[in-house]
C-alpha cells in the first residue's frame, strides 16, 4: 500500500471520523524478516466482528437485518481496499436448531461475499460453534484454527470457542507451541481469536479457560499482537509486552467490563443510530513509524 | 476444595490420639459442639440456576452440592475461584469459605444454548 496519508485524509474528509489508536502492531518490521530479504510494504487489513446474523431484538437493534450489509458497504467504500478482511467470530447468533444454524451461516457467507476484497479470513465465536463443536461452521468456512503469512507477518488464528467450556485444549496448544517454535524470536506475530486470551472479566465470561497457557507460549516472542472480539466494544490491554485489542460489534454494544450488574446489551440510541457499532482498520507501517488502529463507524456516518 | 466430613473427623481423631485423656475430652467436646458446614443444594437447567441468589455469611464455610437437571453446565464464581462442572445424574461438591462481603456474580461457563448468556446468579455475603 503506497499512499496511506491519502487514505487517511480521505477518511477525515469523508467525515468518517474514526478514532485512531496509535500503538497497534509492535516491532514491525522484524529484523529476521529484514535479514531474510523479504520485501515489505505498508499494508492494512480490516477486522470485523460479532455480526450475530440472525439476532432479533428491535429494542437492541431495529436494523438487525441490515447492519451487516451496511458494514460490507462501508468497507467497500474505503478509498483503498484492505489486503484482507478478518472476521473474529460470532458471525451468527446462536440457535439450538442445527438447520437454522446452517441457514444463518450460509446467509452470512453470501452477504460477506459481496465484499470487494476477496481474501477473507474467518474464525468462529461460541455462537457459531459451541453447540456442535464447530461442525456446522467447518462445513462453510473450513478449519477453526490455522495460520497464514502476509507481507512477512505471521498470523495465527486460534479457536477458543468450539469447546463449550471455552478452552483451547491440549491438542491446539501443542499445535500452537509447534508453530511458534518454527518462528524466529523476533518474528512479527499477529493472533486472531474470538475470546480474550486473558482474564478480562471472567464474571461475564470474558476469558478463555486455558488462555494463560497460550499467552505463556507467545510470551518468548518479542513482537506479538492479539486482535479479538466477543466483548462488543473497543478495548486495549497488555499482558506483559503483548497487546490485546478487542473490536466493536456489528449488532449491539455491550457495557464496559463490570460497569453494571448484568452483561446486557446497551439499548439502541434513537438519537445516535448505530452508536457503538463499527469495524477497524489495522495499518502496518515501515521502520520506526507507529502502526495504527482506526475505529470506523458501521454506517459511515 | 472438596469437603469430606469423614476426613475431618479422621484428622480430629488423629490429633486426639497424640494427646492425653483430659485434653482429648475437652477437644472432643469442642468438636461435638462445632456445627457442620452448611450445605446448599443448587440445580441447573437450561437456562437458570435454582436458587439464583445465595446468601452467605462471611468466614462461615459452606458446601455447594451441584447437579444439572438436563445438560452439562458449569458453575463458576470467579471472585472466589470456585467452579465445578454440573453434570446430570451426579452431584459435585465444593466447599469454600467466603472471605469478603458484598454481591458477587456466579455464572454458567459452559455454553449450553440460546439462553446461556443470561444464565447467572448472585452470591450475597454479609
Amino acid at each position: 500500500m503506497g499512499n496511506n496519508l491519502k487514505r487517511r485524509d480521505f477518511l477525515k474528509l469523508a467525515g468518517l471520523g474514526g478514532a485512531v489508536f496509535a500503538s497497534g502492531l509492535a516491532g514491525w518490521p522484524g529484523a529476521a524478516a529484514a535479514q531474510a530479504g523479504i520485501a515489505h510494504d505498508d499494508f492494512f487489513f480490516v477486522q470485523l466482528s460479532d455480526s450475530h446474523w440472525g439476532f432479533e431484538g428491535a429494542a437492541i437493534n431495529p436494523d438487525a437485518h441490515g447492519t451487516l450489509q451496511k458494514a460490507v458497504a462501508a468497507v467497500n467504500s474505503l478509498a483503498q481496499q484492505p489486503d484482507f478482511v478478518v472476521f473474529t467470530g460470532d458471525l451468527t447468533h446462536t440457535t439450538d436448531n442445527p438447520v437454522e444454524r446452517r441457514r444463518r451461516l450460509s446467509e452470512f457467507k453470501d452477504i460477506t461475499a459481496q465484499l470487494k476484497v476477496k481474501t477473507l479470513h474467518f474464525l468462529p465465536g461460541e455462537h457459531d460453534a459451541a453447540l456442535d463443536n464447530g461442525k456446522a461452521y467447518r462445513e462453510f468456512f473450513g478449519d477453526t484454527h490455522y495460520t497464514f503469512d502476509h507481507q512477512g507477518l505471521h498470523f495465527i488464528v486460534l479457536d477458543n470457542v468450539s469447546d463449550p467450556a471455552a478452552k483451547l485444549g491440549d491438542a491446539q496448544l501443542a499445535w500452537l507451541a509447534a508453530d511458534l517454535e518454527s518462528q524466529p524470536a523476533d518474528a512479527r506475530i499477529v493472533v486472531f481469536a474470538h475470546r480474550p486470551l486473558f482474564d478480562l472479566y471472567p464474571q461475564w465470561d470474558w476469558a478463555t479457560t486455558d488462555g494463560a497457557r497460550a499467552v505463556a507460549l507467545l510470551m518468548p516472542h518479542a513482537n506479538v499482537t492479539v486482535f479479538y472480539g466477543h466483548i462488543h466494544q473497543e478495548n486495549h490491554q497488555m499482558t506483559g509486552h503483548i497487546a490485546h485489542h478487542a473490536a466493536q460489534s456489528l449488532i449491539f454494544p455491550l457495557p464496559a467490563p463490570g460497569s453494571q450488574a448484568k452483561r446486557t446489551p446497551l439499548p439502541w440510541d434513537t438519537t445516535q443510530p448505530y452508536h457503538g457499532l463499527g469495524f477497524r482498520e489495522v495499518e502496518t507501517r515501515r521502520r520506526d513509524l507507529p502502526d495504527l488502529i482506526t475505529e470506523l463507524p458501521v454506517n459511515g456516518a | 476444595m472438596e469437603i469430606n466430613h469423614q476426613r475431618r473427623q479422621f484428622l480430629a481423631g488423629t490429633t486426639l490420639a497424640g494427646l492425653g485423656v483430659a485434653a482429648a475430652t475437652v477437644t472432643g467436646l469442642a468438636l461435638a459442639q462445632q456445627p457442620a458446614d452448611r450445605i446448599i443444594k443448587i440445580t441447573s437447567k437450561r437456562f437458570e440456576f435454582t436458587p439464583n441468589r445465595i446468601d452467605l455469611k462471611k468466614n462461615q464455610p459452606v458446601v455447594f452440592e451441584l447437579t444439572a437437571l438436563d445438560v452439562t453446565m458449569g458453575f463458576n464464581a470467579p471472585d472466589f475461584h470456585v467452579r465445578a462442572d454440573m453434570v446430570p445424574g451426579t452431584v459435585s461438591r465444593i466447599r469454600f469459605t467466603p472471605d469478603k462481603a458484598g454481591e458477587f456474580t456466579f455464572l454458567c461457563d459452559i455454553f449450553c444454548g440460546s439462553g446461556h448468556e443470561d444464565m447467572s446468579g448472585t452470591i450475597v455475603v454479609t
